[in-house]
């Protein structure tokens, strides 16, 4: 499956992901906790700095994905701009975007083994304390392997329904599709049992 | 224990396909994605635990990256944006729903499926929803949900859809349902 890593390689793909976590939670919380809008304004041409420097494809691939904070910067806009307090509403805009680029600018540049790998690292104290966190390992597993399997099963219902009906295929067919997905689910879980299960004795 | 898995596992891709489903637009310009019947189904379908943990797991797989959420998003973006409530609420809502599922035993499954879906994924995820609005846009409660009512009625909608789908499922696949099962 694809994931949001940006395909342009940048330096900060090599950085430690826990390291680029911890830095996010850091940073969107000091967005949140200042209040001046000269740093809201620094910190906002500062973030969008860093995605212009893996050059212009990367930039504007993380801009189309900001855009769709669109909707809500119109409506506060609207709302300070009507109320008169523009400077604080500058503020929410501004913090907004800066944070959702900051966080969008991670995704973009871990890729997701490194993602899953910090996953396993914060399982570790669950499984000191005797939980076993394959089960949860194997769930992401499945989950990426499904999500496509499911999906050629709606396209090939829906193209059924279409070969049928002059309508629209509707809602109906979440019915049908929910009934294979079912069984397979059933066909899955017996294939896991049969290879000796999610909890080995060793484990 | 793997059935458990491999149905919280393929609930979660269940959310994730019916996010890809094209965007209706109802009537009056309000478009609604078919994601949340996802959430709905995992509490009326999964149960309460079982449906709670599908949308977690989802949600982690957002959070690492995954394109899963209605229209391609996806990332920790998407933890940071004004909706994040409405996420925050997902496996709430599964829970309640699945909680109210597990315990109504009195009435036709479509009528507790569908008002299970209303109780947990309306009243209780626009709950979440609204204050999560209200705090990242600095707003007062009143006005956050202001912008957020016209996606009620679609959400009624999906209820709606969500009571006979688990009712259908039931009677098709009475093993499955694992809210009734035990």
């Amino acid at each position: 499956m694809i994931s949001l890593t940006s395909p342009v390689r940048t330096r900060a793909h090599d950085w430690p992901a826990g390291a680029k976590l911890a830095g996010l939670c850091l940073g969107t919380m000091v967005l949140f906790l200042m209040s001046d809008a000269r740093l809201h304004l620094a910190a906002l041409v500062a973030v969008l700095g860093l995605y212009a420097l893996p050059g212009a494809v990367f930039l504007r691939d993380g801009l189309r994905k900001l855009w769709m904070l669109w909707p809500f910067v119109l409506v506060v806009a609207l709302f300070h701009l009507v109320d008169g307090s523009v400077l604080a509403g500058a503020v929410i805009i501004m913090r907004l975007i800066t944070a959702v680029a900051l966080a969008n600018l991670v995704t973009m540049t871990t890729r997701l083994t490194d993602m899953i790998a910090v996953v396993h690292w914060l399982g570790a104290p669950l499984r000191r304390m005797g939980l076993r966190t394959r089960p949860l390992e194997v769930a992401m597993a499945l989950v990426i392997r499904m999500t496509p399997v499911l999906l050629d099963k709606g396209t090939a219902l829906t193209q059924s329904w279409r070969a049928r009906s002059p309508r629209r295929p509707n809602w109906r067919i979440v019915l049908p599709f929910t009934l294979l997905a079912l069984d397979d689910a059933d066909h899955i879980s017996d294939a896991l049992r049969a290879r000796g299960g999610l909890v080995t004795p060793e484990d | 224990m793997e059935r458990n898995v491999v149905m919280i596992a393929l609930f979660a891709a269940l959310i994730a396909v019916l996010g890809l489903i094209p965007k209706i637009t109802l009537g009056f310009g309000v478009p609604i994605t078919a994601q949340t019947l996802g959430v709905m189904l995992c509490g009326t379908v999964l149960g309460a635990r079982r449906g709670a943990l599908a949308c977690l797991l989802f949600l982690l797989l957002v959070a690492i990256g995954l394109p899963l959420l209605s229209g391609g998003r996806g990332g920790l973006g998407a933890f940071v944006s004004p909706s994040v409530g409405f996420l925050v609420g997902w496996p709430v809502a599964a829970f309640v729903t699945g909680w109210i599922v597990e315990r109504w035993r009195g009435a036709p499954l479509t009528l507790v499926a569908g008002l299970a879906s209303v109780i947990g994924g309306i009243v209780v995820l626009y709950g979440f929803g609204v204050v999560g609005m209200a705090l990242m846009l600095e707003k007062s409660l009143v006005e956050a949900a202001a912008l957020v009512t016209a996606f009620i009625p679609g959400d009624v909608l999906k209820a709606a859809i969500a009571g006979m789908l688990t009712a259908a499922l039931a009677k098709a696949r009475p093993a499955s349902v694992l809210s009734r099962a035990a």
